[in-house]
């Protein structure tokens, strides 16, 4: 290669020895060089023009080719792609234990306005007023006639015989956007347990049906998961159990005069509840918006089973003699000191009656006394009975699968002095939900193991920690059914059922926090059936009953409470498949065989 | 220079401004043009009355005020190529200083129309989007500093407009308008491509796009919802997409007829970005096709007409000119058929748009003033002089 040099040194330094100027050569030598570099330059970019201007020739030829595709295929008629059965049925039904529907989906329409499309609106706007007469006549009238609002939602779900009707009005402006609603179609049974269901995000072919409450919030994923494909949830509750439980409450709320009422029926064995009612309740298909004003607790939307946190009073006495029992400080048999008033501090503790100056532990039970209670848990100690009652499950929210049962926080003393002590052993001091009550007894009835209430069906054992030798648990029962055939409760008998329990009567404490009231009550009864093999603990209790049959008002627990959850025993245990055991008489001219 | 070299003066001394521009002017691309910015009213007719409809204007509102603004484009296109190489440069860079400084003011001064990106500055009686006067600024000041480089001990050109070219998307992209700042990154790329870049650093470049696309997808949404939106295969025929899709296979071969189409009622933007649509439904495939070719007519005849050229500015200044014009016209039909995601940007001379017909104007006297016929030293140069 010949390589030609930059700068043309020898002609330079010949112009030099002439003694010419230089420069003039320099320029020209840059001159010529310069032209060589632009044609180069000018071939190279001549062939990248011709592949730039190809490429963009490519390019117009592409979309005039797919603009000629798309010319050339068949227009479709616009239509969004979720329409008709693919939104049916997208969330799955409840059912209860036994597989009967609880909850399911109807498929219905939404009706909505195109005012620009209507002939004569002022008639489509009063024929409407006739089918729903709910309609603001002059709104509507503006909506329609205004020529502003292009689209209006008149009603988010009508009925067959309703849509029929607008049909009949023939406007092109009115049209129907399919939807799939939540029917309950046991109207107000269970109707805290299943909370309630309402839209969420809406178009106008298809809305999202979201769970606002119970067990339809707290499954909503599970129920609207495809991935399940319709199968239902099943839960523990049992409907025929369900409703009537409710029956009985609701006389029982009545006929006590009481405000409010909620009742927990458990399995002691698996935790499954049975049945869990709260008075006054709501028609989940139509659930009323929650209260803006006013008590939380006056709403029927408020869930007493597991939101209503009370002090359940002398119900948890048996905790405290369990407790006793377990650590081998007393034996039923032991003599407590009941010589009343026990005093501490400023603080006087007083029973019902007098009962004398001693009791057995069995006695303290089965009457009731608070100063043989606190005496027994002055031996136990305050971190002893803190540890006990947590094993219980009293110091977290009752783990139900509802969203309610979160908000039922049991109310722990700030600070867990003697006092206190003595105080929760029978029950004030410390407040907790019904539900948390029915899972403690079902620890006794089930022998001493802890128990996790659920919502869902299951069909075994829970089998959780040991919280008391079955002993312990033996003994305590013995006590609680002779609270039933001798004590407090002896209005709670069921004839064969063979029912324990323990009544329990709280004050209710004033709202502005000092003291408590003289005539309000919370009356509770948790109790156990049958004794000698206990299937099913049931706790009802009553918001300020009062029974006015006898001269003075009566507002303990054993006059109220108690008759209304042996009535609902009476009721639902051959409905549990429970056999009443009935003692023979003795029956004339027969000898059985064992004897 | 090349006239003392070659002793030929092709250029006829004293000739008269208008028979000299008539003899050079490439009119392939005048004609093009022109009948472009027919179409453009003739569609507008169609297309805007919905929109002077929904303005309380009276219905040809918008057709009047592209037929001023049109004509001041055009007058500007007309006057901008009659203009030398040399005083289109000077000129093109003092409006892309003041350009540059409109843009920079931006966020104070401007105002987004409720749009929510900060572009115009408002008139009163119309609206100036620098970024459109921008854009032909940007390409001569860039097309001269890489052609500065390509002189012996020239400057560092390249390096000059690849920051200024950055500085520009930057701004750009903050505002949003990532449209625009492609178009600006585009132009550069083309001029750069010509201008000799390296195969290798093309390449590389190449993957930085990709990754930049990779980075913009994840970091904004508006920008990944609508590559979502163009991925998925089925088309949500509420989109403006869906109703330009359907008003192409309404409009079929020879269309629905003039004045029948019905997109034009359902497209908030049937006037500018989908303009193409309503070209396809009321006049078929057959305006459709005609449009692309005009398109192409321009760009493939500016090309083939800076192949020759012998000045480095001149063809570096129209190449990223024709390329710019040629890519926005492809990107606009291109979304409009689905071949590329939905990005807002308007058919030049054919969409309405006040300031944007004018800068449009603009750039293409400057592309006209550009490839007129000039000597380049060829034989045919020195026989006749012209002749092409």
């Amino acid at each position: 290669m010949i390589r030609t040099p930059l700068r043309p040194l020898a002609r330079i330094l010949d112009a030099r020895q002439r003694g010419e100027n230089p420069d003039a050569i320099e320029r020209e030598n840059i001159r010529i060089r310069h032209e060589q570099m632009r044609d180069r330059a000018r071939a190279r970019a001549e062939g990248r023009l011709l592949v730039l201007g190809l490429l963009f020739l490519c390019c117009y030829l592409t979309i005039g080719a797919r603009m000629g595709l798309m010319a050339a295929s068949e227009p479709e008629e616009p239509r969004t792609r979720t329409s008709g059965a693919s939104i049916l049925a997208q969330r799955s039904d409840i059912t209860d234990r036994e597989g009967r529907i609880l909850a399911t989906n109807m498929e219905t329409y939404s009706l909505y306005a195109q005012p620009p499309h209507m002939i004569d609106p002022e008639r489509a706007a009063r024929e409407l007023m006739k089918i729903f007469p709910d309609l603001n006549e002059k709104r509507l009238m503006r909506d329609f006639t205004g020529g502003k609002r292009k689209f209006i939602w008149i009603k988010k779900k009508i009925s067959p015989e309703q849509r029929q009707a607008v049909h009949d009005i023939g406007s092109p402006g009115l049209l129907f956007g399919p939807r799939e609603m939540r029917l309950y179609p046991n109207g107000k049974l269970a109707s805290h347990v299943l909370g309630g269901a309402s839209f969420g995000r809406e178009g106008v072919h298809a809305a999202e049906v979201i769970g606002v409450a119970g067990v339809e919030k707290t499954f909503d994923d599970f129920l609207r998961d495809p991935a399940n494909g319709g199968k239902p949830l099943q839960l523990s509750i049992d409907l025929t159990v369900q409703a009537a439980v409710e029956r009985v409450l609701q006389g029982g709320m009545m006929l006590m005069n009481a405000k409010g009422a909620a009742a927990v029926l458990m399995d002691v064995h698996t935790g499954e509840v049975i049945s869990l009612a709260s008075l006054p309740d709501f028609d989940p298909n139509d659930r009323p918006r929650p209260p803006t004003q006013g008590h939380a607790a006056d709403s029927p939307l408020f869930n007493r089973a597991v939101q209503g946190v009370y002090e359940l009073g002398s119900t948890f006495k048996i905790f405290a003699v369990s407790q006793a029992l377990q650590l081998g400080l007393v034996t039923p048999e032991t003599m407590i000191d009941t010589k009343g008033p026990l005093t501490w501090g400023r603080f006087r503790i007083r029973d019902f009656h007098n009962y004398g100056s001693e009791l057995t532990v069995t006695k303290v039970i089965e009457k009731s006394s608070n100063i043989g209670t606190a005496r027994i848990a002055q031996m136990i100690g305050a971190d002893r009975q803190q540890d006990f009652l947590k094993s219980l499950g009293f110091f977290e929210p009752v783990p139900l699968e509802m969203l309610e049962a979160s908000g039922g926080q049991p109310l722990l003393p700030p600070k867990w002095s003697e006092l206190s002590t003595m105080t929760i052993s029978y029950g004030h001091g410390l407040s907790a939900t019904p539900a948390h009550l029915a899972a403690a007894y079902a620890t006794i009835a089930n022998g001493g193991r802890k128990v996790t209430p659920t919502l869902l069906k299951r069909d075994t054992p829970q089998g959780g920690e040991r919280v008391m030798s079955a002993e312990v648990a033996a003994s305590a029962r013995a006590m609680l059914r002779r609270v039933v055939t001798e004590g407090t409760a002896s209005m709670g008998e069921v004839p064969g059922y063979a029912v324990a329990g323990k009544t329990g009567t709280a004050d209710k404490p004033r709202e502005n926090g000092r003291g408590y009231y003289k005539d309000r009550v919370i009356a509770t009864f948790a109790s156990m059936f049958p004794v000698n093999d206990p299937q099913y603990v049931l706790v009802v209790t009553l918001d300020e009953p009062v029974e006015t049959s006898g001269p003075k008002p009566r507002r303990t627990a054993g006059w109220t409470a108690v008759p209304v959850a042996a009535e609902m025993i009476t009721r639902i245990a051959p409905l549990l498949d429970l056999r009443p055991q009935i003692e023979p008489e003795t029956l004339a001219g027969i000898t059985l065989a064992s004897e | 220079m090349t006239e003392m070299v070659y002793g030929a003066v092709p250029v006829r001394e004293g000739e008269p401004i208008l028979p000299k521009w008539w003899r050079t002017i490439d009119k392939w691309s005048l004609t093009a043009i022109l009948i472009l910015f027919a179409l453009g009213l003739l569609l507008g007719l169609a297309a805007s009355p919905p929109l002077a409809e929904r303005n309380g204007f009276s219905h040809f509102h918008y057709v009047q005020r592209q037929a001023v603004f049109g004509g001041a484009g055009l007058l500007a296109m007309l006057v901008t190529s009659m203009m030398s190489p040399v005083l289109v440069r000077r000129l093109a860079v003092i409006g892309f200083l003041f350009a540059f400084v409109a843009l920079a003011f931006l966020p104070f001064l401007g105002t987004d129309f409720g749009k929510g990106a900060v572009r115009w500055y408002s008139l009163g009686f119309a609206s100036f989007q620098p970024s459109e006067f921008l854009k032909p600024g940007f390409v001569v000041a860039a097309a001269w500093m890489m052609a500065a480089a390509q002189e012996i001990n020239g400057p560092p050109g390249r390096i000059w407009s690849f920051a200024l070219a950055m500085t520009i998307v930057v701004m750009l992209a903050l505002q949003p308008d990532f449209g625009q700042a492609a178009l600006v990154l585009f132009g550069w790329g083309v001029m750069y491509f010509v201008a000799g870049a390296p195969m290798l650093l093309l390449i590389c470049m190449a993957g930085a796009v990709v990754l930049g696309g990779t980075f913009a997808y994840e970091n904004s949404e508006h920008f990944a919802r609508r590559i979502d939106g163009f991925l998925n295969p089925e088309v949500d025929p509420t989109t403006q997409i869906g109703y330009a899709t359907n008003a192409i296979q309404e409009g079929g071969f020879f269309g629905v007829g003039v004045g029948e189409g019905t997109v034009k009622w359902s497209l908030p933007d049937a006037h500018t970005d989908f303009i193409i649509a309503v070209a396809a439904e009321e006049y078929g495939l057959i305006l459709v096709l005609c449009i692309i070719t005009l398109y192409a007519i321009v760009v493939a005849r500016s090309f083939f007409r800076l192949m020759r050229e012998r000045d480095p500015f001149i063809r570096l200044a129209g190449t990223g000119l024709a390329a710019i014009f040629g890519v926005q016209a492809m990107i606009n039909m291109g979304v409009a058929v689905r071949l590329l995601p939905a990005k807002g940007m308007t058919l030049p001379f054919v969409s309405y748009g006040g300031s944007s017909l004018i800068a449009t104007g603009i750039a293409m006297g400057m592309l006209l003033a550009f490839t007129r016929s000039r000597p380049q030293g060829e034989i045919g140069d020195l026989l006749r002089g012209h002749h092409r």
